[in-house]
């Protein structure tokens, strides 16, 4: 009897375990009707592109920045990920996908078949992105070219290897919103917090990550190891350790040349991020350098 | 006489200290590292005028600019020998072993430096537009070697 009533609730605990487990790690969508009245401009989408990176991921290494066949590998401590195919072929690209369900990938970091992504990609920072540039970036990668490269799949260890663990993963480490508050910001500040903090991802390797992954918000952008294996990350708050002596033309320098204030370039990764950001007009590289300044300085 | 001697002794000291400047040992690293402190001293100044830290002078510039395209010019196969990788010399050198495995890649990054400094040349001296419209090329030309070559810091 004794025995009986244990194993019942133990029964009715695992139930109530799993169903929690299940509600709390629902994917999240956004629904057909809120892009409904979208039109994608690619024309615009094309900056949306270039200020949010999609090429340094998505291209083959030493590939044409254009064809976004994937396979580049990124190594982690939780395993080496390979960036999938996202250039518009139906069978491996996203030639077949709605509107809606980009904007779900891109923003909730939810695949078209309701699996969580991996947070390489970086859906904790695009999550802050207006629909209607998820929109016009969708319009412009359907214009690029059709690679047919199928996907490689990650080789990621328990637990992260089942996928749903993920939705807990987003509840602790993917905060709403954007991380600098609102208050006395300029225009020039805000659009640069939006070319940072929603489409830029300068997050996900400037601040440093704690042993799941998730980002030490108190270090927003002070640098650390680099996730990637080798070599440290830069502090790029407005601390002496950091970036505090540089300019706003050191910055914007920086950022469509390459070249540091003592005229070392960019290399690695960055190098690639200069590729990106020296397609922005002049205005936005000066409102991300505008950004910088209001971080909270941080020593090493 | 003691202070004397304690005076040397410092000065020796000093002198030690100041003459173990942080390079490399190996003098084909020393070499190519040299070539990149001239690359960028030549770089620093036409930057400069491009930012307006310093006033532009078509002059400076253009023997700034011309220093670097005979700089990029510089044959230094016997800079680069077998073994001098960063996973080799780990903290001596950032040329990663890329460099060697993917060659003659590394090649061609050198004629893409060679061109954007040709580009330079003729810009720099023509007035601070066409100097400022030349530095996003000499950077590209940088960062495209580095993106691939170079490790991190």
């Amino acid at each position: 009897m004794k025995r009986k009533t244990v194993i019942k609730s133990a029964l009715v605990a695992g139930l109530l375990g799993f169903g929690a487990f299940w509600l709390l790690t629902l994917p999240k969508t956004v629904a057909p009707s809120e892009v409904a009245n979208l039109t994608g401009s690619a024309s615009k989408g094309a900056l949306v592109f270039a200020a949010a990176g999609c090429s340094s991921c998505h291209s083959a290494k030493d590939g044409d920045p254009l064809v976004l066949s994937g396979g580049r590998a990124f190594a982690s401590d939780f395993g080496t990920f390979y960036a999938p195919n996202i250039s518009p072929d139906p069978e491996n690209g996203l030639g077949r996908w709605t509107l809606a369900e980009f904007a779900t990938a891109v923003t909730k970091g939810v695949s078209p078949k309701r699996q969580h992504y991996f947070p390489a990609f970086p859906y904790t920072t695009y999550q802050n992105m207006e629909l209607a540039d998820v929109a016009d970036l969708f319009a412009y990668l359907k214009t690029l070219p059709v690679s047919t490269t199928p996907d490689r799949s990650h080789d990621v260890g328990f637990p992260f290897s089942i996928r749903r663990t993920l939705g807990l993963w987003k509840r602790l480490f993917m905060p709403d919103g954007f991380h600098l508050p609102d208050e006395n910001l300029t225009s020039a500040e805000k659009r640069g917090r939006y070319l940072v903090e929603a489409m830029g991802h300068c997050t996900e390797c400037h601040t440093p990550r704690n042993f799941l992954g998730g980002l030490k918000l108190d270090r927003w952008l002070a640098g650390g190891p680099n996730p990637d294996g080798k070599g440290k990350i830069p502090n790029i708050t407005p601390h002496a350790d950091g970036i505090g002596s540089w300019q706003e033309i050191d910055i914007v320098t920086y950022l469509n040349s390459g070249f540091t204030p003592e005229y070392d370039s960019a290399g690695g990764a960055m190098a690639e991020v200069v590729e990106n950001m020296k397609q922005l007009p002049e205005d936005d590289l000066k409102a991300i350098a505008a950004y910088l300044a209001k971080i909270e300085p941080k020593a090493n | 006489m003691t202070l004397n001697f304690t005076k040397t002794a410092v000065a020796a000291v000093l002198s030690l200290a100041i003459a173990t400047p942080v390079m490399a040992a190996n003098p084909a690293v020393k070499a190519r590292q040299s070539l990149m402190q001239l690359y960028l001293f030549n770089i620093a100044q036409l930057g400069g005028m491009a930012k307006g830290k310093i006033p532009y002078d078509a002059k400076v510039a253009t023997v700034a600019a011309n220093n670097l395209k005979t700089l990029a010019t510089v044959d230094q196969a016997a800079m680069w020998p077998a073994g001098t990788d960063s996973d080799t010399m780990f903290g001596e050198t950032r040329a990663l072993p890329a460099i060697w495995a993917t060659y003659p890649e590394v090649e061609q990054k050198a004629d893409a430096l060679i061109k954007a400094t040709e580009a330079m040349a003729a810009a720099a001296g023509t007035d601070l537009e066409s100097l400022r419209g030349a530095m996003g090329g000499l950077g590209g030309a940088c960062g495209g070697c580095h993106k691939k070559f170079r490790a991190p810091e």
